[in-house]
C-alpha cells in the first residue's frame, strides 16, 4: 500500500541505522509518546537495532491505558442497564474496572457492541429509537474531533436517545508533568504524529522552550521512527533544541483547523484523572454545558466511585518512562493479556502488552 | 488507538451536512467522513482514524523526503539494482 510499504523498506532502514551509529557519541534517553509508536518499535525490534547508547523509554500515549478506573466502573454500570446499547471501541472491553469489565457485562447478557467509528453508534441510535445508545468517548486529540462530530450531529438531528460517556485526554499536560518531575530522565521526545495531525505542534514548541528539550514529530512506520530518532540524536549531539517535523506528509504546524473547530465547539478543557498517574490539571476534555443533554454521566446519574488499583501493578512508573514493563514482578506471570492486572497489558499499544507480544521469550523464562 | 492509515479516495458523495468518501485501503474499501478535509479530491490519499479523514497526504512532501531517504538506502545498499519497491512506487504514483 502506498505510503505504508515504502516506509518499511529494509534497505533504507539499514542506512538510517548506520547513520545513527555514526552520529551518536554519548548516551541519550529518548521517549516516544504514542503507544502506536511503541508498538512499531517493539514489533520491528528497533529498540535492539539502534546504538546501545540510545535508551528508548515509552510514554503515556495509550488512551486505553490511562482511562481511569472510575470511568470504567461508570461504563460498566451504564452498560448493565437493560434499556442501554453500550457502544465502544474494541480495546476498552477487557480493561479491568475495580470488579468487572465490559466483556463480562456482555457475557452476562448486557448489550455491549464494538464499533470502529462513532458514526456506527449514531446509526444504532437512529435504528433503535426505543433504546438508549451510549457511546464510550475516549481517546487523545486524534479521536476527539470524530467523537465531537458524533455529538454535534446527534444534536443537529435532535436524536434524543444518544449520549456519550466522555473521558478524553490531552497529551501536552502529561508531558509537562513528566518534564517537571525530579525523576525525569528523558532528554528528547518523539511527538505523536496523529495527535499533531489534528493539533499541529505549537504546543510542543512551548514545551521545548520551557524545558529545553528537543521534539521531533514522528510517524508510525519503522522508517518514520528511525528517521525521527536520527533527527533527535542530531539535535542532541549538536546541542540544538527545536521542534522538527519528520511526519510532514500528514502534519503541519497549525494542524487541522476544521477538526479543531468542532472539538472546541463541543468539548471544553477540564482536569482529568489518568489511570496509574493521578489527577493532571487541564489534561482532559468534557462536553460543554450546552451539550449536557448528551452527557451520559448526567443522564444516568452514575455516582462517583473511587477505586484502588492493584498494588502490584507498577503502570504509573511504566507510563512515565521510569520503569520498563519487564521490571514489573507481575509481568508475564500474574499479568498477561488474557488476564490483565493493569490497563497497559490490555491494549496492543500498551507498553506491557507490546513487550509481552514481542519480548516475552527474552524476558520471561 | 491513535492508529490511522492512508487510503485513496475513489468517490465522494456530498449530502447537505456531510461529505463521505469511499476510500480504498489496500484490498478493502470503506466509507470515510471527509468533513475535516474539505480540500480532498478523488484520487487523493487521506489519513483516516475512526472513520474520519484527519489529513490529506501531502504528496509533494512525501515524495521530496522519500527521494532523500531512497538515495541514502541506495548508497548504503548493494547498488542500484532495485528489489521492486521503486517499480511499485511508480505504478502507485
Ligand atoms: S505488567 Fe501488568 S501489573 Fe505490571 S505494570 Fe504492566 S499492566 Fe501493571
Amino acid at each position: 500500500m502506498k505510503y505504508l510499504d515504502e516506509y518499511r523498506d529494509e534497505r533504507i532502514a539499514r542506512a538510517l541505522v548506520a547513520e545513527l551509529h555514526r552520529r551518536v557519541t554519548r548516551p541519550w534517553v529518548l521517549m516516544e509518546i504514542c503507544g502506536g509508536q511503541t508498538h512499531t518499535l517493539m514489533r520491528y525490534g528497533i529498540d535492539e537495532l539502534v546504538p546501545r547508547q540510545i535508551t528508548l523509554v515509552h510514554g503515556p500515549g495509550c488512551p486505553v491505558c490511562v482511562t481511569p478506573l472510575e470511568i470504567i466502573d461508570k461504563a460498566i454500570r451504564i452498560a448493565s442497564k437493560p434499556e442501554v446499547i453500550f457502544v465502544s471501541y474494541g480495546d476498552m472491553l477487557r480493561v479491568p474496572g475495580s470488579e468487572s469489565d465490559l466483556f463480562r457485562v456482555k457475557a452476562a447478557g448486557g448489550d455491549v457492541r464494538v464499533v470502529y467509528t462513532p458514526v456506527e453508534a449514531l446509526k444504532l441510535a437512529r435504528a433503535n429509537p426505543q433504546r438508549q445508545v451510549v457511546f464510550f468517548g475516549i481517546g487523545f486529540e486524534t479521536t476527539a474531533p470524530a467523537n465531537a462530530m458524533a455529538v454535534w450531529q446527534a444534536c443537529r438531528e435532535g436524536l434524543r436517545n444518544f449520549s456519550m460517556l466522555v473521558s478524553h485526554v490531552l497529551v501536552p499536560p502529561a508531558i509537562r508533568l513528566l518534564l517537571g518531575s525530579p525523576h525525569n530522565r528523558v532528554q528528547g521526545f518523539i511527538a505523536p504524529g496523529h495527535v499533531c495531525t489534528v493539533m499541529g505542534y505549537r504546543e510542543y514548541e512551548a514545551l521545548a522552550r520551557e524545558f529545553h528539550v528537543p521534539f521531533v514529530v514522528g510517524g508510525f512506520e519503522p522508517i518514520d521512527l528511525l528517521e525521527a530518532i536520527s533527527m533527535l540524536v542530531a539535535q542532541l549531539e549538536e546541542g540544538r533544541v527545536e521542534v522538527e517535523n519528520q511526519y510532514a506528509r500528514s502534519v503541519n504546524r497549525e494542524g487541522n483547523r476544521p477538526a479543531q473547530a468542532i472539538m472546541q465547539e463541543v468539548f471544553e478543557v477540564c482536569d482529568r484523572k489518568w489511570r496509574g498517574v493521578g489527577l493532571i490539571a487541564q489534561s482532559g476534555l468534557r462536553l460543554r454545558p450546552e451539550f449536557a443533554a448528551y452527557d451520559a454521566e448526567k443522564i444516568f446519574d452514575v455516582a462517583e466511585f473511587s477505586a484502588e488499583e492493584p498494588a502490584e501493578c507498577i503502570s504509573a512508573q511504566v507510563l512515565q518512562g521510569l520503569k520498563k514493563p519487564v521490571d514489573c514482578p507481575a509481568f508475564g506471570r500474574r499479568c498477561k493479556p488474557e488476564s490483565p492486572l493493569g490497563a497497559p497489558m490490555v491494549s496492543s499499544e500498551g507498553a506491557c502488552a507490546a513487550y509481552y507480544q514481542y519480548r516475552r521469550v527474552a524476558t520471561v523464562s | 488507538m491513535c492508529l490511522a492509515v492512508p487510503g485513496r479516495i475513489l468517490t465522494i458523495e456530498e449530502t447537505k451536512d456531510s461529505r463521505v468518501g469511499r476510500v480504498q485501503f489496500g484490498g478493502i474499501t470503506r466509507p470515510v467522513q471527509l468533513d475535516f478535509v474539505p480540500e480532498a479530491r478523488v484520487g487523493d490519499y487521506v489519513v483516516t482514524h475512526v472513520g474520519f479523514a484527519i489529513s490529506r497526504v501531502d504528496a509533494e512532501e512525501a515524495e521530496r523526503t522519500f527521494r532523500i531517504l531512497r538515495g541514502m538506502g541506495l548508497l548504503e545498499g548493494e547498488g542500484p539494482e532495485s528489489r521492486g519497491e521503486s517499480n511499485e512506487q511508480d505504478r502507485a504514483a
